[in-house]
């Protein structure tokens, strides 16, 4: 041992980080990791289980089909909404008056509660009554997102994109603002065409923020509930439901909290993985 | 590789300037021979950097014109003017190799590949970059960098000017000589145009064969740095240029003889003064004052070690005076004298050198 004295009042001016962490993180996820393993009757009486609701669910293709439908959205919303969003960033102007106009306009999606966002594009939608049902239909293609599951995943990545595609914009925009002029100036005096400067100055630049705005992205629209709980309720059918929608049937509904807590930790340790391993792969050749 | 001209050049950032203070760039008129290496020294601000983005064509002048070898490119884009520029911070294209980035310029203009290739190597060699080829420009030090963005400037064999703005800014001062050295070489060996943009008297003086003085969007002098330093044309020539910075005294010229603390001081140039009672300086720079027996009547103030000399301050009066004295020589203490070296003592009239103007 060293000869030098450990000062434990250290630990004090710890206690409140490690607090916080404990009600906001820890005892929350460990009241499911509890759930996850035990079976109960009612009555709060709880018995051992071991691990069979994590096969149950595992194997359930009700499950299978919930989490496919979620990598798709996913997947349909971020390929739609980084080029978009990137898109709108680059014609969004430097200078002037109308910097400000295009930010406003741009923050009014983020700034709509989610359930309002899901009641106005599930009025706007209705074939009947609603501007944009009704548009659709009158171009002579049949259109109800009640009854055909490829109309409500239309309205779904429709309203997903017009809630979120401002978001990966902004962020945009805060990193090209961000590159200095000269790097500008020295491609012009390059003779760099427009392409070229997106390519080897815009992009590499962006490359932080387009990280951090995919994972963004990725996790929320991996975890959306609201938005389509008000739009389609997960249906027609199961056509739109997904996984945290059907984590709710499954908790809140039926009331099964032990595969509904097995599934709870699947979907964590889903979205866990993938963001680690996007930004590991992302942030590799930083030191190069 | 062209003459550079300036006709009445004029730029104001306003959209409708019509005062004179609205202008950062007065009206001025230049000549600058094709293979020069031109410095432009200056304060910050002065606008230096606004005339060499209006020369780069960054910048498109509000008045006056810009001519290449007798065109008139004042319009020009920077790809038309064919010009190279490196900026105060290293820009480098980060996805791409060291290689990679000298050849961007070439590749951009459509060169084939076998040259690109013959060029890259020439100018690497050059800028001993030839071991980092293949390595990616992102990891180089700052030096590194700045010497990727000198080299696409040098890569292209048909630039017509290579512009320097402040470039070694953010280089380390052991660095910085290394690179200051090599740009001379690169120019004796190039022979290419270059105009150098500092603040810094040093490497402006050290780079240069002409050097364009500027205050407040203004030439004040262009010369030789033996010109700049031996003939200061305005008091903040003087000052600006040299360190210690000239001595300016104010004096009164009577029947073409300069008076200062009531005695007749010699110089270069009172003769030719024939106005009437303007604000009258006396310019000596402190390497041309020594002790004397006789002469202008002064206390020591303060004595600084500056390696091979000292800086002796004295004061006459109100009149603060510097002096240059070699290691070895003793220096009076409390009170002595100081004569001036008439053949570089000047008067100057409203700041500007008597009789300098023409």
């Amino acid at each position: 041992m060293s000869s030098k004295a450990v000062n434990q009042k250290a630990w004090f001016l710890v206690a409140p980080v490690f607090l916080l962490v404990a009600f906001n993180a820890l005892i929350p996820l460990m009241t499911v990791v509890n759930f996850s393993v035990q079976e109960t009757f009612g009555d709060n009486v709880f018995t051992w289980s071991g691990v069979i609701w994590f096969e149950q669910v595992m194997h359930s293709e009700r499950f299978h089909g919930a989490l496919f439908r979620q990598i798709m959205f996913s997947a349909i919303v971020l390929a739609i909404e980084v080029p978009l969003g990137l898109g709108i960033a680059l014609t969004m102007p430097r200078k002037g008056p109308w910097v400000s106009v295009c930010l406003v306009l741009m923050s009014l999606p983020l700034l709509i509660p989610y359930n309002v966002v899901g009641a106005m594009w599930n009025i706007m939608a209705l074939p009947d009554i609603g501007l944009l049902g009704k548009g659709i239909n009158a171009l002579g293609i049949d259109y109800n997102y009640t009854r055909q599951p490829i109309s409500a995943w239309f309205t779904l990545v429709l309203m997903d994109v017009w809630h979120w595609t401002s978001l990966v914009a902004l962020l945009c925009y805060a990193g090209l603002v961000s590159i200095p002029d000269a790097y500008y100036q020295a491609a012009k005096v390059d003779g760099a065409r427009t392409w070229a400067v997106f390519r080897f100055i815009q992009l590499p630049k962006l490359k932080h923020v387009l990280t951090i705005a995919v994972l963004l992205r990725f996790m929320d629209s991996f975890m959306i509930y609201t938005e389509a709980v008000v739009l389609t309720g997960g249906g027609p059918g199961s056509a739109t439901t997904f996984l945290s929608i059907d984590l709710v049937k499954t908790a809140l509904g039926q009331f099964d909290l032990g595969p509904a807590a097995a599934m709870s930790i699947i979907y964590f340790i889903i979205i866990l993985a993938v963001s680690w391993l996007f930004y590991t792969l992302m942030m590799k050749n930083e030191e190069a | 590789m062209a003459k550079i001209t300036l006709k009445n050049l004029k730029h104001s950032y306003l959209p409708f300037p019509t005062e004179d203070s609205h202008y950062s760039l007065k009206k001025m008129s230049l000549d600058w021979a094709d293979g020069g290496a031109y410095a432009l020294l200056g304060p910050s601000g002065c606008g230096k950097t606004t005339l060499l983005n209006l020369i780069s064509g960054l910048l498109i002048p509000t008045e006056g014109s810009i001519l290449f070898d007798g065109r008139d490119v004042s319009r020009a884009t920077p790809e038309e003017r064919n010009i190279a520029q490196v900026f105060q911070f290293p820009v480098i294209y980060d996805t791409m190799t060291v290689y990679d980035n000298l050849a961007f310029p070439l590749r951009n203009r459509g060169v084939a590949e076998v040259e690109i290739d013959k060029r890259v190597h020439e100018i690497a060699g050059m800028l001993d970059l030839t071991k980092t080829l293949k390595n990616r420009a992102s990891g180089l030090t700052a030096d590194g960098k700045q010497k990727i963005s000198l080299g696409r400037g040098l890569v292209r064999s048909d630039v017509n000017v290579i512009m320097f703005d402040e470039p070694l800014t953010v280089i380390d001062p052991h660095l910085k000589w290394k690179l200051r050295s090599k740009l001379k070489e690169l120019h004796q060996r190039t022979r290419r145009t270059m105009i150098y943009v500092t603040h810094d008297q040093t490497e402006a003086l050290t780079f240069a064969d002409q050097v364009v003085v500027m205050k407040d969007g203004e030439i004040v002098q262009t010369g030789t740095p033996i010109e700049l330093f031996e003939r200061p044309m305005h008091t903040f020539v003087g000052h600006f240029i040299g360190s210690p910075g000239m001595n300016v005294l104010p004096c009164e010229v009577k029947a073409g003889k300069a008076i200062f603390a009531g005695q007749n001081i010699a110089t270069v140039n009172a003769k030719s003064y024939k106005g009437k009672s303007q604000k009258l300086e006396l310019g000596v720079r402190p390497e041309f004052v020594s002790f004397a027996k006789k002469g202008i009547p002064v206390d020591i103030v303060k004595v600084a070690d500056a390696g091979r000399f000292r800086i002796v301050e004295t004061r006459n009066g109100t009149s603060s005076i510097k002096l240059l004295v070699p290691e070895g020589e003793d220096i009076p203490s409390g009170k002595t004298h100081l004569s001036f070296d008439a053949t570089h003592t000047q008067v100057y009239e409203n700041g500007w050198m008597v009789g300098g103007r023409t």
